[in-house]
Formats: structure tokens, C-alpha cells, sequence
């Protein structure tokens, strides 16, 4: 089976956490899954390399953008609708606040899940989910 | 042109990307800048990867090049260092990265007010008449300017 085939067969965390440590690029941003009830939550463990400006302590807009569209995709592929592994279309991303030095979570909603598209709303928060620092609406291709 | 744009070519790869401590472990050079624009390439490495079977580059690394390469295009433009951040980045994926390339990433910042930037982006695998992505961001322009722009002004005078 390809990676891609691998990963259309997840259907909860259990099955996603060890693909989700064979992608390189998740380990690079320290990324990995909560799993709070029937939900999923990203969580993007702190690390120096992931800041945008050292002197202020801010972590930068590309690392809080890819846990972003990370989760969006986690919680996709965690749904009992997906067979593909969805592809990005694109996403929009707006910074709220500057999101200092500790882990970063974010919490995907699917807005609405249809056979080719899916819209996803999602927020990602530091230590208080009410104070978001960042938001993002994406469209993801789920036909191949 | 404000202080970064004067600098040598030598010493703005420093300034633009490795004082940015996710741009430079990503691996990002600056390839050229003149005011207003800037061009970026992030040469293709393990870490970038998203499907570890293809090696194709993961999505979240092309948007932090392009979230780079838009904030540095504002920087250019500015006639006094100041930081800036991120307001909001829109990216539409036109298609997946050859994996082996290097993706190499162009901005444009072409409106500048007192408080607000608004920039447009795009990038390609090599041909950029077959683009990979393109963005398009506004950023806020604060009063206060950073330590490390202030050194390149000193730097600069010396």
C-alpha cells in the first residue's frame, strides 16, 4: 500500500498518529493530535526554530499557518466520510494575535462536507482557547 | 529605500531570513530584492516533506515561504524600518511541488499606507510560467521599529 492509501484507510487518532510520525515535515513543526472526545485537536509542541521574531518571542505566520492546515486535514481524514486524502485548494489565514513562547493548539470545524469539497473553519489557541491567535478558512478537494 | 534595501547582498540574506529563526531552519535564501520586491528560494530538503513516499514537498511549507517572502516585500518598500506583521494570507494550491525541486517564491508589496501594506505573491518549481501557488496578504505596519533592522541601520552608517 502507497502512504496515500495508508492514510485513506484512518479512521480515528489511533491510526493517524503513526503515519502523522512518518511525514517529515510534522515532525519538523513538532505537530501532533489531542484527542478530546469524538474530537480532534492539532497541537504544535514549542520550539525555538518555530518563531518568526526571536527578539519579541512571536512564533512566525508559516509555522501557525501549517499547524492550521495540518489540523483541517487530521480531522478530515478522521471522519467517517473520507476515502481520499484531501488536497488543498486553499486557505485563508488570519493572524489575531501574536502567539508567544509555548505550544500552540487548533481545533478544526468542517463547515460543510460535501463529495468533492470540503469547507473547514479552524482556530488555533495558546493557553486560553477564548483568546484565539490565529484563524483560518480552507477548501479541500476530497475526489481524486 | 530605507536601510535594507541599501544593504550589500552579502549581509541581507542575515537580515532578511536568518535573524528569522523558522525561515532559516526551513532553509530559505534570498535570490534578489529591489524595492517593493523580493524573490525567495526554498531549496527541497527531508525535512519539507509531506508524503514520505513521493518526497512531495508539504503544502504548510510553501505558505511559510510565502508568508516570508510577502512580509520582506513589505519591508523593501518602507522608507523607515518598522515591524510589520501579518493581517491576513489568502494561498490557492494550483498544484503540487515536483519533489527533488527547489520552489522558488516572488513577491510584489504594491500599495503601502501609514498603518496597512498590501502585498501578492507567487511561486514555481523552476518554470514560472507553471505556477505552484499564489498568495496575496496585507500586513500591519507598526510604529516601533526592530533591534535587528536598528543594526542594520548602524551597520549600515559604520
Amino acid at each position: 500500500m502507497t502512504f496515500r492509501e495508508d492514510l485513506e484507510q484512518v479512521r480515528d487518532v489511533d491510526d493517524l498518529l503513526p503515519l502523522l510520525n512518518a511525514i517529515p515535515y510534522a515532525r519538523a513543526l513538532g505537530f501532533s493530535l489531542v484527542r478530546d472526545g469524538t474530537d480532534v485537536i492539532g497541537r504544535m509542541a514549542f520550539a525555538e526554530h518555530l518563531l518568526g521574531n526571536a527578539e519579541i518571542g512571536a512564533l512566525h505566520g508559516g509555522s501557525l499557518g501549517s499547524l492550521l492546515e495540518f489540523t483541517a486535514v487530521c480531522k478530515l481524514l478522521t471522519m467517517s466520510e473520507a476515502v481520499r486524502v484531501p488536497r488543498t485548494v486553499n486557505i485563508t489565514v488570519e493572524y489575531l494575535r501574536s502567539a508567544g513562547r509555548m505550544d500552540t493548539f487548533a481545533r478544526a470545524t468542517v463547515t460543510r462536507h460535501g463529495r468533492r469539497v470540503a469547507n473547514v473553519h479552524i482556530i488555533a489557541y495558546q493557553d486560553d482557547p477564548q483568546r484565539p491567535v490565529a484563524a483560518a478558512n480552507a477548501h479541500f478537494l476530497l475526489a481524486s | 529605500m530605507n536601510a535594507l534595501v541599501r544593504l550589500p547582498f552579502d549581509k541581507a540574506q542575515h537580515y532578511f531570513i536568518d535573524v528569522i529563526p523558522y525561515s532559516h531552519f526551513l532553509g530559505m535564501r534570498l535570490v534578489e530584492y529591489t524595492e517593493g520586491r523580493i524573490v525567495f528560494d526554498l531549496p527541497y530538503s527531508e525535512k519539507l516533506i509531506g508524503d514520505p513516499e513521493t518526497g512531495v514537498m508539504q503544502g504548510g511549507a510553501i505558505t511559510t515561504l510565502l508568508d516570508a517572502v510577502c512580509g520582506n516585500a513589505v519591508l523593501t518598500k518602507l522608507r523607515e524600518l518598522r515591524r510589520v506583521a501579518t493581517l491576513d494570507l489568502r494561498i490557492d494550491y494550483l498544484r503540487p511541488a515536483q519533489a527533488g525541486r527547489t520552489v522558488r517564491a516572488e513577491a510584489e508589496c504594491y500599495r503601502v499606507t501609514h498603518h496597512i501594506a498590501f502585498v501578492r505573491a507567487t511561486a514555481h518549481d523552476g518554470d514560472p510560467q507553471n505556477l505552484l501557488a499564489t498568495a496575496a496578504g496585507t500586513f500591519v505596519v507598526f510604529e516601533d521599529r526592530v533591534a535587528a533592522h536598528a543594526a542594520a541601520d548602524e551597520g549600515e552608517a559604520s
